[in-house]
């Protein structure tokens, strides 16, 4: 299932958060040797996780992490403007409807289509929450499984070749977009639109009652 | 409607169209401590419905009740708001209407709220002079550390015993620090800390 979970209420899933980052670490560090830091505990963490992002993550049905991805809004500090900031040749992203989405991980024991899952769940965030579009970076690998799930971003700015190739690319919500990740994905609109709701909802257990 | 910023210093601002009395009541009373609005917005970066968040204690409620008798609206929405110095703030809309009135509304004019909450936001931020250019490079006691004794030609594990940190450590310590100046390596932070004053040798 899909979860979403700001950095601050990670602490109620511990397996899923300390799996998160150890499949950061094996993902970002072990296979495709980025300049990332590696704790002693094995988790990849970096200053943007202490800015209480908020992370879309799989859930398996084990409890362990599948895949996630971290969003921020780009209105505050975030990666794309402070470290790739000379790929964006029209300056610096500043929006309040656009949002950095980074650290797109797979589990190597993700079941297939996992990816599929966290691009549903990022158009449902932005369905939800009047967010218009992502902004991400990329390696090579990625440009396939974008257009396996069916949601290929827009080339802001690149470098590199081959293995080097480093992208940022632009997402933009589009409901007949949203359906189709949903079709290829296998998962229902309304089974999305449950998870975000289990996340951003409201509990009757809280209810205001007035 | 209400506006509130804390600054990069800490200050903070409002400004607000619910009446003086209930004004006066929330800060006497420091409701601040209490309003769901303001405990569950603060670390959150999404707009948020009242209604998701949690008004199960009991001062909540009994605030929620308080707030209802002084005129405040059932249905709230509230965007918060980041500046890239650290800044935040939030800024709300309220209204008394059905839930299905009110879903309507937000879900017409939701994209317009936060980019108007954004715009009077840049705008405050201008007035107040703190423009993003300013004392974004506001270095930490320890990243200033590093860079200077860098500066003054100390091998990095020199410089990580002087501070009596591993050169893992230190090695944060640099990279927080150039990502603050927006340099692309260590030699360019070093260089932009001493041009702007901030580490000095």
């Amino acid at each position: 299932m899909i979860r979403f979970i700001f950095a601050d209420q990670l602490h109620k899933f511990p397996k899923l958060r300390d799996t998160m980052f150890q499949d950061r670490a094996l993902q970002f560090k072990t296979r495709l040797n980025w300049a990332v830091h590696v704790d002693e505990n094995g988790f990849e963490m970096d200053q943007y996780d202490a800015m209480n992002p908020l992370y879309v993550i799989w859930e398996m049905p084990d409890g362990r992490h599948g895949g996630s991805m971290r969003l921020m809004p780009t209105t505050g500090r975030c990666m794309i403007n402070e470290h790739f900031g000379e790929l964006l040749t029209d300056g610096p992203v500043n929006s309040p409807l656009i949002w950095e989405s980074t650290r797109f991980c797979l589990s190597p024991h993700a079941k297939p289509r996992t990816a599929n899952a966290l691009m549903l769940a990022g158009g449902e965030f932005m369905k939800g929450c009047g967010v218009k579009q992502y902004v991400g970076v990329f390696d090579q690998r990625m440009i396939r499984i974008y257009r396996m799930i069916g949601a290929s971003p827009k080339l802001l700015g690149q470098t590199g070749q081959g293995s080097d190739f480093i992208g940022i690319g632009l997402w933009s919500y589009d409901a007949q977009l949203h359906e189709r990740v949903s079709k290829i994905a296998g998962i229902s609109l309304e089974q999305s639109l449950e998870w975000f709701e289990q996340s951003f909802g409201a509990d009757p257990q809280f209810a205001m009652v007035g | 409607m209400v506006y509130h910023w804390v600054n990069s210093k800490g200050a903070s601002l409002g400004v607000g169209t619910y009446s003086d009395i209930w004004r006066n009541r929330y800060l006497d009373l420091g409701y601040v401590r209490v309003d769901p609005v303001v405990l569950g917005c603060s670390q959150q970066m999404h707009p948020a419905d009242w209604k998701t968040l949690d008004w199960s204690s009991k001062a909540a409620r009994a605030f929620l009740q308080d707030a209802l008798e002084h005129g405040v609206g059932n249905q709230g929405l509230s965007v918060p708001i980041r500046g890239p110095l650290g800044q935040y703030g939030l800024f709300t809309v309220n209204h008394r209407c059905s839930d299905d009135e009110w879903a309507d509304f937000i879900e017409t004019h939701r994209a317009d709220l936060i980019v108007l909450s954004h715009i009077l936001n840049t705008k405050v931020i201008a007035l107040e002079g703190e423009a993003k250019t300013q004392s974004r490079t506001a270095l930490s006691p320890r990243e200033t550390e590093s860079l200077t004794l860098l500066a003054i030609g100390y091998s990095r594990a020199q410089v990580a015993q002087t501070m009596q940190i591993s050169e893992h450590t230190l090695r944060a310590y640099i990279e927080s620090a150039r990502l603050k100046l927006g340099a692309s390596n260590t030699i360019h932070a070093i260089a932009s800390a001493l041009t702007q004053g901030i580490i000095l040798i």
